[in-house]
């Protein structure tokens, strides 16, 4: 018996041993161990032994057991982290191979101007407004100080539709209308995006159509300082801390002082080039302080309060900014033109 | 306004400031300059020559062998080509060594064997634009005032050592369109006198005598006031008058013409002179012209006129539109010997109106247009007296005449320190104040610590306090002014809801690869007739003067713009187009619009042409399914879950491939693919767009987010596929399903739709997963399948449906 049991488990040992794969092991496993196997024969025959020799053979016959369960586990082990192995040696792929495309689209490069423009001004406490595209000779003109026959009508040749009704020439009649809807309320502080149309012919410079933001704050004791605050802040926002900017005197029948803005140049720092015209500064907005009659016009007593308003054309800025050579380029929408305006 | 240095000189001192630097500080304080030039390319060693002799070339017919005098020792032989050049002329010469403007450098040369040193010049050949002279100046050789200094430099003569300002002017500074306005500007910003022309001629008025002056519109013409200067000599002007003339842009004619545009240029007051013996008495009459009346003005033209148009007449004919141009029948020339000169306050409205619709501008109505100084009526035409006495030996009858109603007189505006500073944000003293109206010229009354300032009419761009803050604003420097925060109640800021939603939309469908176009507003008919989505009776709206037939309309949908833009793609190589845009759209109901139109927010989106090519193969494609797919996506974002897509014949697109879409019962846009014929005709092949209308979306959209818990009990799943007829809408079958399986079912699936003759003729099958599930308790089998044969029941019922076995 003892010896039949030693013999077993060499041979058991051996087969482990030699067994490749973990089909060879679980076949191994059954033959040996299994209900049928030999070791389970062993021990169902202990009944024709001694009272003596029983507990020897039994406790040899479990330790062949554990002897072989031990090996075979071991063994298995090795076969699983072989075939695991293979497994991914199989599995293996070119990772410089590219990956599936995923589509994005983005953001029309004055769309992007726009926004990050707004999100300035949103810092700032404005609220962005919003009003028709196609106005009213009044909105548009007379309420701002620009009454029939004008001379200053002349700078914004117009596209009007009847006597009285026109595409709107500036977002200014948004100002208009948000002071009306105020009810003479304070403060009123917007800033206003949106399409303009004027009768240019377009060229590399002219647009008949263009995107202009305008801003207004209105309250007790608005002043031009405070527009030139305003206005610094905006444009180091935009341009970066030591951005400067510089206040000229103009004309605009809806502000009084007025001012032509320009900021340092965002090329060169100020040190003059090409796109400054070696002049180290660049044109950009249009400012001054609401005009009395204006704010006559739209309800508020000119002698309480006071405001100030600009008006930026961002098709400018982003032909500045990434120095786009013809204006209508953002308006021919050429994919391979969009597709240039992707980061952030 | 070109303004010339030189000229400016004669009314303030500028000795200690370069051009350059006036132009600068001009600028600096609202006068844009745009450019300072000198008045002609530099000129170095072309002199004053004398013609002594002139004998004709033996070798050549059309060479003159001149002997000139350059101011040297030996007179110099120099060859000329020019068929006028003649001994006794002053002319220029190029001396050897000599560059001309065009390059050409003056040596010593041999013509036909003649030695020639030097060069005789026209005025071309000096640079000079013959724009700007008269024509028998610009023809050969040009011929210098006798006066002319033989051998000094041609530059003075010609008035070539000056430089042109010009000044790019706000509508408001009318007074700068003169010499005289300028002036008072340049002496406020530094601080300096103005002084203003002398005149020894009288200003003595008479009503009576000689000429009988009446104005019958009043409205149109507030003051009309003439001269009679009897036997004038009309001829050339002296070069110095030329010379300001040409520096300012103005063409030289004669004498009379030219003092009349120097008066102008001077004091900003047009003036014009009548050829008085062909008035027809002695008589003007200004009145408002009759319809139709007809005139033929200086340039030959005949003008038909309306009756809110001013007319100068003699009272028989008319003679001049007045402010605007004078009528060919009372012209001067040169056999004029007596002159009525006019010098009138007509209204600018009125010019501006006249000048607009005849389109006739001229030095005269610009400046009338804008507003001219009524308090120079009688200093301009007395100055121009003066001039045709001194150059035109002009013999003056010694009153005006004139006719005068109520005209503007200076303004008293009271100026307050506190307003200033408050409105500026300055700590300005009253005295800096008053000192920098001083320097304009102003007149102060004080009282009790503030003061009024009297404005004088010259600037009638001034009317109110603010007018006088800016002045004060601009001369104390804009660089001065601090810069500060509002100070004030902190305001939140931000998007609206809509703002915030339209920023949301365009991630979603950019995420989707849809690339943002932004096009114009204004389509061609073409354009316009593409596409019609709005069914109710819109009428698109056309400019009134459109710039081009392409943009004449406004746009009533945004996918003809979308289309052109694929178009373009398409031809220039980028055949796959995946664009939206999110704007406006116009419709009205009025033909001719009383009131403003509807204008619609809408988004649009176009696809077109392939996916991006990747090497693993895949069989997804864009069709109809993609694009709705995208849209689903976008609505669902929007918390519109319910979207009902309902078979749609719209113009323009495919009849079979396209849905309306509408939430709740509200229409809110369309899908589809584009009509064949369509694409065709901008060059596309299977294109597939979609525009929905943003306002009616506003009432559907659903920003809330609802938690739930997470399920507790386990769901179960069942799978049905039925068998219905081809035509029959999926949707109908999805709706029936939600209903019969009410709150327990969970989720419902669609997986399959498989077409198949085995089916039978004209059936499909359509296969659904669904999820059940009970938030309170654990499902058992028998409740599913009782749930289960409920909506096969329902199936089967409303459509005939078949279980697929």
């Amino acid at each position: 018996m003892k010896e039949k049991l030693e013999q077993l488990q060499s041979l058991a040992l051996q087969e482990v041993g030699q067994a490749q794969t973990m089909q060879e092991i679980n076949e191994i496993k059954i033959k040996y161990l299994g209900k049928k196997g030999p070791l389970t024969e062993v021990l169902r025959g202990m009944g024709g032994l001694s009272a003596e020799e029983r507990p020897i053979i039994g406790k040899l016959a479990n330790d062949v057991r554990e002897t072989i369960g031990k090996e075979i586990a071991e063994k298995e082990e090795v076969l699983k982290g072989k075939e695991m192995e293979q497994q991914l040696k199989a599995e293996q792929i070119d990772v410089t191979l590219p990956g599936k495309p995923s589509l994005k689209g983005n953001r029309h490069p004055l769309t992007k101007i726009i926004e990050q423009i707004e999100d300035v001004f949103i810092g700032m406490g404005f609220e962005i407004a919003e009003g028709p595209e196609v106005e009213a000779d009044y909105y548009n003109f007379e309420a701002l100080n620009l009454p029939k026959e004008h001379p200053a009508r002349d700078m914004q040749d117009s596209f009007y539709i009847t006597d009285e009704i026109l595409m709107r020439t500036h977002t200014s009649p948004v100002q208009i209308r948000t002071m009306l809807n105020k009810n003479g309320e304070v403060p009123v502080k917007i800033i206003c995006p949106g399409k303009v149309y004027r009768r240019d012919d377009d060229d590399a410079t002219h647009s008949h159509q263009f995107i202009q933001i305008e801003g207004l704050v209105v309250d007790k004791g608005i002043k031009m300082s405070d527009l030139k605050g305003i206005l610094l802040n905006f444009a180091r926002e935009m341009y970066g801390e030591d951005t400067k900017i510089r206040l000229r005197p103009s004309f605009f029948p809806f502000t009084e002082p007025s001012a032509e803005v320009d900021v340092s140049c965002m090329m060169c720092g100020g040190d003059g080039c090409r796109v400054c015209k070696n002049t180290g500064w660049i044109e950009i907005l249009g400012a001054g302080m609401v005009h009395p009659k204006v704010l006559e016009n739209a309800g508020y007593d000119s002698e309480k309060y006071s405001g100030f308003a600009f008006g930026l054309g961002i098709d400018r800025i982003a032909l500045i900014k990434y120095g786009i050579e013809d204006i209508r380029n953002l308006y021919t929408n050429d994919l391979k033109f969009l597709k240039q305006f992707k980061r952030v | 306004m070109n303004v010339s240095y030189q000229w400016l000189k004669n009314y303030v001192d500028l000795h200690d400031i370069s051009p350059q630097e006036l132009a600068e500080k001009l600028t600096n304080s609202g006068i844009a300059v745009d450019v300072v030039e000198k008045v002609n390319v530099a000129l170095d060693k072309v002199v004053v020559g004398y013609v002594l002799e002139r004998e004709r070339h033996p070798e050549a017919d059309k060479l003159s062998i001149c002997k000139v005098d350059v101011g040297e020792e030996d007179a110099l032989q120099i060859i000329c080509g020019a068929s006028n050049v003649d001994k006794g002329q002053k002319v220029p010469v190029a001396l050897v060594g000599a560059k001309l403007p065009d390059g050409t450098k003056i040596k010593k040369a041999k013509l036909r064997g003649v030695e020639s040193i030097g060069m005789i010049c026209s005025s071309s050949e000096l640079g000079m634009n013959d724009k700007l002279l008269p024509k028998h100046k610009t023809e050969g050789i040009l011929v210098l005032p006798e006066d002319s200094l033989i051998g000094s430099s041609i530059e003075p003569v010609l008035g070539f050592d000056d430089y042109v300002l010009e000044l790019d002017l706000t509508p408001n500074r009318s007074d700068c369109l003169s010499m005289l306005g300028v002036a008072y500007e340049v002496a406020a910003i530094l601080d300096r006198d103005v002084r203003i022309p002398e005149n020894e001629i009288g200003d003595g008025v008479s009503n009576q005598h000689p000429v009988q002056i009446d104005i019958e519109a009043e409205q149109a013409c507030k003051h009309y006031a003439a001269r009679l200067i009897k036997n004038v000599q009309v001829m050339e002007s002296p070069q110095w008058l030329q010379n300001r003339l040409i520096a300012a842009g103005i063409r030289p004619i004669n004498n009379v013409v030219d003092i009349t545009n120097f008066v102008m240029l001077e004091y900003g007051q047009p003036l014009h002179a009548f050829d008085y013996k062909k008035l027809d008495q002695p008589k003007i009459v200004v009145r408002l012209a009759k319809p139709e009346e007809k005139i033929v003005t200086l340039d030959d033209q005949e003008r038909s006129l309306d009756d809110q148009m001013l007319l100068i007449t003699d009272g028989v004919k008319p003679i001049a539109i007045a402010g605007v141009m004078g009528a060919a029948n009372s012209e001067v020339t040169e056999q004029t010997t007596e002159i009525l000169l006019e010098s009138a306050y007509f209204d600018g409205f009125s010019v501006r109106r006249t000048s607009k619709k005849l389109g006739l501008r001229s030095e005269a109505s610009l400046r009338f247009e804008k507003g001219v100084d009524p308090n120079r009526i009688y200093g301009a035409l007395n100055r121009a007296a003066q001039l045709l006495k001194e150059l035109a030996g002009g013999e003056l009858v010694d009153v005006i005449v004139e006719d005068k109603k109520e005209v503007p007189s200076d303004t008293r505006i009271l100026l307050r320190t506190s307003k200033v500073n408050e409105m500026l944000g300055t700590d300005l003293e009253s005295e800096q104040i008053k000192s920098i109206m001083e320097r304009l010229k102003f007149g102060i009354e004080e009282q009790d610590g503030e003061f009024n300032v009297v404005v004088p009419t010259r600037r009638q761009d001034i009317s109110r306090e603010i007018d006088l803050i800016e002045e004060v604003a601009r001369l104390y420097g804009y660089d001065q002014i601090p810069a500060t925060l509002p100070y004030g109640v902190y305001v939140q800021g931000g998007l609206t809801q809509k703002q915030k939603i339209r920023r949301e939309i365009k991630n979603v469908l950019e995420g989707a690869g849809l690339q943002e176009v932004i096009s114009y507003s204004f389509v061609s008919e073409k354009q316009l007739k593409t596409v019609k989505i709005e069914e109710t009776d819109f009428r698109p709206i056309t400019l009134s003067m459109p710039l081009s037939e392409e943009r004449k309309y406004l746009r009533t949908s945004i996918i003809p713009n979308l289309l052109e833009v694929a178009q373009y793609n398409v031809n220039h190589n980028n055949p796959d187009i995946r664009i939206y845009e999110l704007g406006t759209t116009f419709l009205s109901n009025e033909i001719h619009l009383t009131a403003l139109p509807k204008e619609k927010m809408v988004i649009a989106g176009l696809i077109t042409g392939a996916l991006p090519t990747y090497w693993k193969k895949s069989n997804e494609a864009i069709d109809f399914y993609y694009v709705k797919g995208i849209l689903e996506n976008l609505l669902n974002e929007l918390g519109i879950n319910d979207a009902e897509y309902q078979p749609k014949v719209v113009e323009g697109f495919h009849p079979g491939r396209t849905a309306a879409i509408s939430v709740e019962g509200e229409a809110i846009g369309i899908l589809g693919q584009i009509h064949p014929e369509i694409q065709d005709r901008y060059d596309l092949t299977e294109a597939y767009a979609f525009e929905v209308d943003l306002t009616a979306l506003w009432n559907q959209v659903n920003t809330e987010i609802n938690y739930k818990t997470l399920p507790r009990y386990p769901a179960m799943q069942r799978d049905i596929a039925v068998v219905v007829d081809y035509d029959l809408e999926v949707d109908k079958l999805i709706r029936t399903i939600r209903t019969t399986g009410g709150e327990i079912l969970e989720n419902l699936q669609l997986f399959d739709v498989y077409v198949s003759e085995k089916l039978g003729l004209n059936k499909k099958s359509i296969a659904f997963s669904l999820t059940f599930r009970d938030q309170e308790k654990t499902l058992t089998d028998e409740e599913v399948t009782k749930v289960y044969n409920k909506i096969l029941d329902a199936l089967v019922t409303n459509y005939q449906a078949e279980l697929r076995k």
